[in-house]
């Protein structure tokens, strides 16, 4: 036994999360202060006497907001362990009642009694009217309730709880209270939002009529009329986007894997397009093709002299765009499937008579299957998601994800409807999720152990090579056309109409200039640009810490509920950006938690949005440190959290370096979430740009777009090459990705940087 | 320079069991024993009969089940590895790739309490212990497989623990290198006067290694003995086969008088030691070797056919069909001009065979 505990009369972590309670309780403002977070003149202003800015305990002195009161007494409870042991019993069932009962009642009180009293009618008819009412939490309500938590989490774990391990205890609590709070909460609070009737009750049948709505499921255009139900649309949308980006990612993965081709390491460079580019450029690309004054347009109109039309908003420009971008996603798919059939199967059956034909028809194929199938869903589930290309080329072809933007922002304002499309929605990209995990995960024929066996894949039949190279060839043009129109037309002064070239977008958006107090970004674009890098820049790290912490207790730590805990972190890969969107501005624009028109808000999304990439980055490169490293360095002594630090961190550290990178690019590209979160003085890239294109001013958007795209592909090559080079002295065996990839653009780091095996240097 | 010193301590386990979650028989299934302070000690068995399980169980990277373990006479069945006095060496080594061997030999000691300093020095007599004093600033990736396995036991020996535990440890090694590594081990230990436990599959590592054997098979101990015990006396017929080859002869026990049992063996009457066995029906281990075979029809031998004669150099290897069923039996006598279908007779010389439990 090494003699290392400290003998006090309490533990001192107990000490430590009592200590920071009591700070938030009689410290510490407990209401949240209007000029913000970060904003400090509360201290001068009238501190700690006057209600507004008075600690809990102030308050509860004052007589004030006497259902605070209880969360001091039981933040003392933990005293009454004074000289008992971590071992006894009675230590962890109190910290587990104290910190339960003090976390329940925190959020109970936060609930029940709003801006406007009472917030459920049985409390009015039980306590009558309350007469008092209350504002969001602030730092104070903050501390005492990570107190809470982590009391509770210290009794669970003095209780044996996963070998008595109070850092991986607390970090599973931390990680389920703030998935509950973010992700989960806010959903339930806009499934409640949807069954409410107009008259504020709760109404089970008004719910189910709003959802089976003829505007949701109309048929009429098969019966003639104009229009189908907008679920129909994004399901028939999400379909075709399916299917094409399946069959076109499985032509480019067989022209890389299996022809020969010389050029295949270019071929995977554009996968890292759709990682760069905001969701809705490829729609203004097509715009300025295929729109009413778009290149292609007018010029077939004029060789035939036919009426140009807007024939591209709706059903095909939609389709187009979203083909080109999810098409990366389906090729990155699909070359670890596959790469990921064994060879010798192929070799079997040609030494069995098959002709490369047959071998190709009758084994290559139909184990391919399931890695397919995989890539239809991804591909369903980005089509539903998707936000920004529908937004510019819609048309009169209604999907969902843009229809719960207007029915938030239109003339409607109606968030109860937003919300039941929101739940269609998510119904369709959850049962999506659901198939390709439980259904496909199971029925994986590709085996990807890092080793492979002997033998080379056998070349395909020449003529299906020659029809390959043909069309991985015309739709390569084409991206590459998308991409060049974007460029060139950023230097066009007014598309379509004069085509001169300029740079007056780039001055209007991004002029800078010096005057007597140095440097003066005039430029209209900038204040959104610096607002974008900043929350980019501080919810990068907050993402990428979390996906790791989350990671490690997926890979390294067993528990009960694991599985359920694995799939509710998940779980946020299927939840479309404006179904967060809208959630999140009906779960925090009321008390308990009043966050709308501040930046913590657009953090809050990013992380819980892009969390999953960190999960991943961290998942794929964690399974790969042998774990008898973890296991060796407990022997030697070191607890789980030193463990953490010492020895995975820095083995992780490039997968680290990718998690932030990729969290942060996606910060700075996401459009669909955050379109419902900005505010005047949080206003983001993406919606500045959106904003641009509604009032038609196309120039400046495309010209900032391109910017963003050569920051983005600035930022991923620094990457690329801080990560290529941090791999060296290492054994590493190149691992191709298979089986389940990601939901969307980015998530594929593992990939995208190389990871490499790490054991333990056996 | 610090010097490592020996640290012993007994271990015990009081009717351990560990059934794993979702398993449905228990990986380890009420097992006691008692290892003694300075010993070495191996964990022999098949792969998964639980040797690996009981190992961690030590280390504390596993809780039992139910039951008890003792380090030294402490209880320590609840605590975590980070607090038990005992250091692990890998199979897989698992020393740390982003850190130098001494960076690896002195993690432990940091958590240990020591100051640099002391634990620099602490290191340094480590790397020593096992020849690689000038190996301090290099990364594992570049160390043979050998080195690598001595900076792991270095790591382990610094931090003087009362019980130091080997997984495989060899297994990783070629051949040849495997013998010269083991002897290592050995000697360190006994210089030191560690309690070793060693867990390994291969019979042979274990006969040249241990002090003692514990023979598991099936999540039970099915022998524990020193290692002249297991091979002379193997108490059933698990243990008889899997250490050693063994023949397995059904026989049948006629009377026993004191010690000694006259048992039947086809046309045979052997006098053996009766081993606390009854009269009745019984088996007998033979060892190959300790048969001898002779010519057909001499005294006190059962008639045989060779079924296959192999010659592999520095022995023959026979087959024999007898009336007992196949007979397989080494011969050192490599000219003896023996040929598939010559008629023989084998004959049990008096410590040769076993009698085990039917």
């Amino acid at each position: 036994m090494r003699f290392r505990q400290t003998r006090g009369p309490l533990e001192p972590i107990v000490v430590l999360w009592m200590a920071i309670g009591w700070v938030g309780f009689a410290l510490l403002p407990w209401y949240g202060i209007e000029d913000g977070f970060f904003g400090f003149s509360w201290l001068f202003d009238g501190y700690p006497v006057d209600s507004k800015f008075a600690p809990a305990l102030v308050l509860a002195l004052k007589g004030e907001k006497l259902w605070l009161a209880p969360l001091g007494f039981l933040l003392a409870a933990p005293l009454l362990l004074w000289g008992r042991n971590k071992s006894d019993p009675v230590f962890g069932r109190l910290l587990v009642i104290g910190g339960a009962a003090g976390f329940g009642w925190l959020l109970f009180q936060g609930f029940a009694i709003g801006l406007h009293g009472w917030q459920f009618s049985w409390l009015t008819s039980l306590f009558g009217d309350l007469g008092d009412r209350q504002f969001g939490m602030g730092y104070g309500a903050l501390l005492v309730s990570g107190a809470f938590l982590f009391l509770l989490t210290l009794g669970i774990a003095a209780r044996g709880a996963v070998g008595g391990d109070v850092f991986v205890v607390s970090s599973i609590g931390f990680v389920v209270a703030v998935v509950s709070i973010f992700i989960f909460m806010p959903i339930l609070m806009m499934l409640a939002n949807a069954m409410q009737t107009d008259d504020g009750g709760y109404s089970l049948v008004v719910f189910l009529a709003k959802l089976l709505s003829s505007r949701l499921w109309s048929l009429d255009c098969l019966a003639g009329g104009n229009r189908c139900g907008v679920a129909w649309n994004s399901l028939l949308l999400a379909v075709l986007v399916g299917l094409l980006t399946m069959f076109l990612g499985l032509v480019f993965a067989l022209v890389v894997t299996r022809t020969g081709f010389r050029y295949g390491k270019l071929l995977r460079a554009l996968t890292v397009l759709p990682i760069i580019t905001p969701a809705f450029v490829i729609g203004l690309a097509i715009i300025l093709l295929f729109g009413l004054s778009g290149a292609v347009t007018q010029s077939v109109a004029g060789v035939f002299g036919i009426q140009p039309t807007r024939w591209v908003y709706g059903l095909p420009g939609l389709l187009i765009a979203q083909v080109l971008a999810f098409t990366p996603i389906a090729f990155l798919v699909l070359i670890g499937v596959v790469e990921g059939v064994s060879p010798s199967m192929e070799e079997a059956s040609q030494t069995l008579r098959a002709s490369r034909w047959q071998t190709f028809w009758t084994v290559s194929l139909p184990l391919m299957r399931p890695g397919l199938a995989n890539a239809f869903l991804l591909g369903f589930i980005e089509s539903m998601a998707d936000f920004g290309n529908p937004l510019v080329l819609s048309g009169n072809y209604d999907v969902l994800s843009t229809e719960i933007f207007f029915a938030i922002v239109g003339a409607q304002n109606d968030a109860a409807l937003a919300a039941i499309l929101a739940l269609v929605l998510l119904g369709f990209t959850l049962g999506a999720f659901y198939a390709q995990r439980f259904w496909i995960g199971r029925r994986s024929y590709t085996t990807v152990t890092g080793k492979g066996d002997a033998g080379v894949h056998p070349r395909l039949p020449n003529g299906l090579t020659r029809a390959l190279y043909v069309i991985a060839g015309l739709w390569t043009a084409f991206t590459v056309l998308v991409y060049a129109v974007i460029f060139y037309g950023s230097f066009v002064r007014l598309w379509g109409v004069d085509q001169s070239l300029t740079l007056q977008h780039y001055k209007k958006a991004f002029a800078v200039s010096w005057n007597e107090f140095g440097i003066h970004w005039s430029g209209s674009a900038w204040s959104s640009f610096w607002t974008t890098m900043e929350i980019a820049l501080i919810s990068a790290p907050l993402t990428a810490g979390i996906g790791l912490l989350t990671a490690y207790l997926l890979v390294r730590q067993n528990f009960r509920g694991k599985n359920a805990f694995e799939f509710a972190t998940m779980l946020s890969f299927a939840i479309p950006g404006t179904v967060i969107g809208v959630s999140y501005i009906i779960a925090f624009n009321v008390p308990p938690i009043e966050l709308t028109g501040t930046g913590i808000i657009l953090v809050l999304s990013f992380i819980f949005r892009n969390m999953p990439v960190g999960v991943r980055a961290g998942v794929a490169s964690m399974s790969q440190i042998d774990r008898s490293l973890d296991e060796s360095s407990l022997t030697l002594g070191a607890n789980s959290w030193q463990t953490f630090r010492r020895v995975i961190l820095p083995l992780l550290r490039s997968a680290m370096l990718a998690a932030l990178v990729y969290s942060f690019v996606r910060a700075m590209t996401a459009i669909s979430a955050v379109i419902f979160l900005v505010s005047a003085r949080y206003d983001l890239s993406t919606s500045y740009i959106v904003g641009r294109v509604e009032n038609n001013e196309y120039g400046i958007a495309i010209a900032y777009s391109t910017v963003l795209i050569v920051v983005m592909l600035v930022v991923i090559g620094l990457m690329q090459l801080v990560v290529g080079s941090r791999n060296i002295g290492r054994r590493g065996i190149q691992k191709g990705d298979g089986g389940w990839s990601v939901r969307t653009n980015v998530s594929l780091p593992g990939t995208a940087s190389g990871p490499t095996t790490i054991v333990g240097a056996g | 320079m610090a010097e490592i010193r020996g640290n012993a301590a007994s271990v015990t386990f009081e009717n351990v069991t560990k059934t794993y979650p979702g398993a449905s028989t228990p990986a380890v299934d009420d097992i006691s024993l008692a290892i003694e302070a300075g010993k070495l000690v191996t964990l022999l068995g098949p792969s998964g009969c639980g040797k690996t399980t009981t190992l961690r169980m030590i280390a504390g990277l596993e809780m039992p089940s139910s039951g008890r373990i003792l380090i030294g006479g402490n209880d320590v069945t609840r605590l975590p590895a980070t607090d038990r006095d005992v250091s692990m060496v890998f199979q897989s080594y698992a020393l740390f790739p982003h850190m130098t061997v001494m960076e690896n030999v002195s993690y432990g000691l940091r958590f240990s309490g020591h100051d640099k300093k002391e634990a620099a020095s602490r290191a340094r007599a480590g790397l020593e212990l096992v020849g690689l004093t000038d190996f301090g600033a290099r990364l594992p990736s570049e160390l043979s497989g050998g080195q690598q396995q001595r900076v792991a036991v270095a790591r382990a020996l610094v931090l003087e623990p009362l019980v130091l535990l080997f997984d495989e440890p060899l297994s990783n090694l070629d051949a040849k290198l495997r013998r010269h590594v083991r002897e290592e081990i050995r000697e360190i230990q006994t210089k030191l006067g560690l309690t070793v436990v060693y867990v390994t599959h291969d019979q042979e590592e274990a006969l040249a290694v241990s002090d003692r054997i514990i023979v598991m098979n099936k999540a039970v101990v099915a022998q524990d003995g020193t290692p002249r015990e297991l091979y002379d006396a193997p108490a059933n017929a698990f243990v008889a086969d899997f250490i050693g080859e063994a023949n397995i002869l059904d026989c049948e026990v006629v009377a026993v008088q004191g010690d000694e049992a006259t048992v039947r063996l086809g046309t045979l009457a052997l006098k053996l030691p009766a081993r606390g066995h009854q009269a009745g029906p019984a088996k007998l281990a033979v060892r190959p070797s300790r048969i001898e075979i002779g010519p057909a029809g001499a005294p006190q031998t059962i008639a045989g056919t060779l079924a296959k004669v192999t010659y592999t150099g520095s022995h023959l290897e026979l087959v024999v069909a007898t009336a007992l069923g196949d007979v397989f039996v080494l011969s050192r006598n490599v000219d003896a001009p023996f040929q598939g279908g010559d008629a023989v007779g084998i004959g049990f010389p008096e410590r040769g065979p076993v009698l085990i439990k039917a």
